[in-house]
């Protein structure tokens, strides 16, 4: 099956029948919660927020922002503002009567918020429109550098933003992340079901509380389900022959060893043991 | 669009980033309208930190609401202690302090969540570009020569 976004640009893609058609899909709206649920589990907010949903289309994602934690929504509901550049799928989200702000916008153009506007930022299922940008007058990377640079300054400092993304390719996620990182963030790729059908590749994005945390190794660290690996850190690993950090083999040992310390093992999710690729 | 999200818009030309008159945009002819929504107080003490008081009230001004108070409500004033009834109580003898929200957080609520521009524009006071809204969402595509 050909990808969208080869065959038209995304406002003429999502018209009022394929915004339509998408909306009332059961499989998409399962997918798509699924996802926002995976990208708030990442997000690990602990209080009521302000959220950008970059490429909001007809609220699917943000419908569960503004779900209660009782509804399955952590730390919900949360406030959000979502941009898309469909008028189709924002006229859906009009009609379902969502509670977040819609703006006809495009992400390549930029974040018209000003500094530290938002505790955390999602983007399901969008942001590989960006790297196509025969239909506009500014390059692919100007338009990611622009969305990137944006996105950063509108976060406040300690936010996070995780981005699901569909990549065409290693050559287009590589583009995307290092994009991010440019900007200044510390980030991780996460990948569930890597090589199937099924895969879902997570940007997770972190902006340092300041100089000190720079280092975007030290960052994305210790954060819940997100590894992250730098080229330092691989080459030491390689020179000491050790297993790859993250690969099944490494948690199981991890685990037993944490355990004959007596210490609490984290309890198996059911994402616990699958393979995740990493990167950076 | 909630008047809480003018206290964070900006204008999307580049040529305004640096500027500080690209916040906040100014409403014209709006027309305001009210969406209830559920009461979130702890949302509230999250943002009120980060709004722009200032700005807010010249907002406030320029749509023609009645004027805020001259500097930014405390955290500790957005809730209230109030006696309220035991529950499961037969005798309704036994009464429990609770914490609700205050009149200044209702208020709050009133004008930051549930006040919305539904028509109208939104107009930089930089660049002078007109952001026009429609049935309350904003168009921020930029045509290519103004990005
Ligand atoms: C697959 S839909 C996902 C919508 C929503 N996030 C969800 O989970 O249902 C992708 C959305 O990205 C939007 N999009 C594509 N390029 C965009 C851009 N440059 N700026 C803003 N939105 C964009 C499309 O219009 C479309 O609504
Ligand atoms: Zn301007």
């Amino acid at each position: 099956m050909s990808r969208p976004e080869d065959t038209l640009p995304p406002d003429l893609f999502y018209n009022d029948t394929e915004s339509r058609k998408y909306t009332t899909s059961s499989r998409i709206q399962k997918i798509q919660s699924d996802m926002t649920h995976r990208a708030l589990d990442l997000l690990s907010l602990t209080h009521s927020s302000l959220i950008l949903d970059v490429g909001c289309g007809s609220g699917l994602s943000g419908e569960i922002l503004s779900a209660s934690d009782a509804q399955g929504t952590p730390a919900g509901p949360h406030v959000w503002v979502g941009f898309d550049i469909s008028a189709s799928m924002l006229g859906v989200a009009l009609e379902k009567e969502v509670d977040g702000d819609l703006f006809l916008a495009d992400a390549g153009q930029g974040v018209p918020f000003r500094p530290g506007t938002f505790d955390a930022a999602i983007s399901i299922s969008a942001i590989q429109w960006l790297c196509n940008a025969e239909s506009s007058e500014e390059s692919a990377s100007g338009r990611l550098s622009r969305f990137f640079n944006g996105l950063y300054a509108s976060l406040r400092r300690g936010g996070r933003a995780v981005l699901q993304f569909y990549p065409k390719n290693d050559t287009q996620k590589t583009m995307i992340s290092s994009a991010a990182i440019r900007a200044g963030f510390g980030a991780g790729l996460l990948e569930d079901d890597p090589g199937t059908k099924n895969a879902k590749t997570y940007l997770v994005l972190t902006v340092g509380g300041g100089e000190l945390d720079g280092d975007i190794t030290g960052v994305v660290r210790g954060m819940e389900g997100v590894d992250v690996m730098d080229e330092r850190r691989r080459a030491k690993e390689r020179r000491r022959g050790k297993e790859e950090k993250g690969s099944k083999a490494w948690i199981v040992r991890k685990k037993e060893q944490m355990e004959r310390k007596g210490k609490v093992v984290k309890a198996n999710s059911k994402y616990t043991g699958r393979k995740r690729r990493i990167a950076f | 669009m909630k008047i809480l999200t003018l206290n964070f818009l900006t204008c999307a030309r580049k040529l305004c980033k640096s500027s500080n008159t690209a916040f906040p945009l100014h409403p014209q002819d709006a027309e305001l309208e009210i969406v209830e929504q559920d009461m979130n107080v702890e949302f509230l003490r999250n943002i009120l930190p980060r709004l722009m008081w200032e700005e807010l009230s010249g907002v406030v001004g320029e749509l023609g609401l009645p004027a805020l108070p001259p500097t930014v409500p405390t955290l500790e004033s957005l809730t209230e202690k109030k006696l309220k009834a035991a529950e499961n109580d037969p005798t309704g003898m036994n009464v429990v302090e609770v914490e609700v929200p205050s009149q200044v957080a209702l208020d709050l609520h009133r004008l930051l969540l549930e006040t919305c521009v539904k028509e109208g524009k939104l107009v930089c006071g930089s660049c002078g570009h007109e952001y026009q809204v429609r049935e309350g969402i904003a168009n921020f595509l930029l045509p290519g020569h103004l990005v």
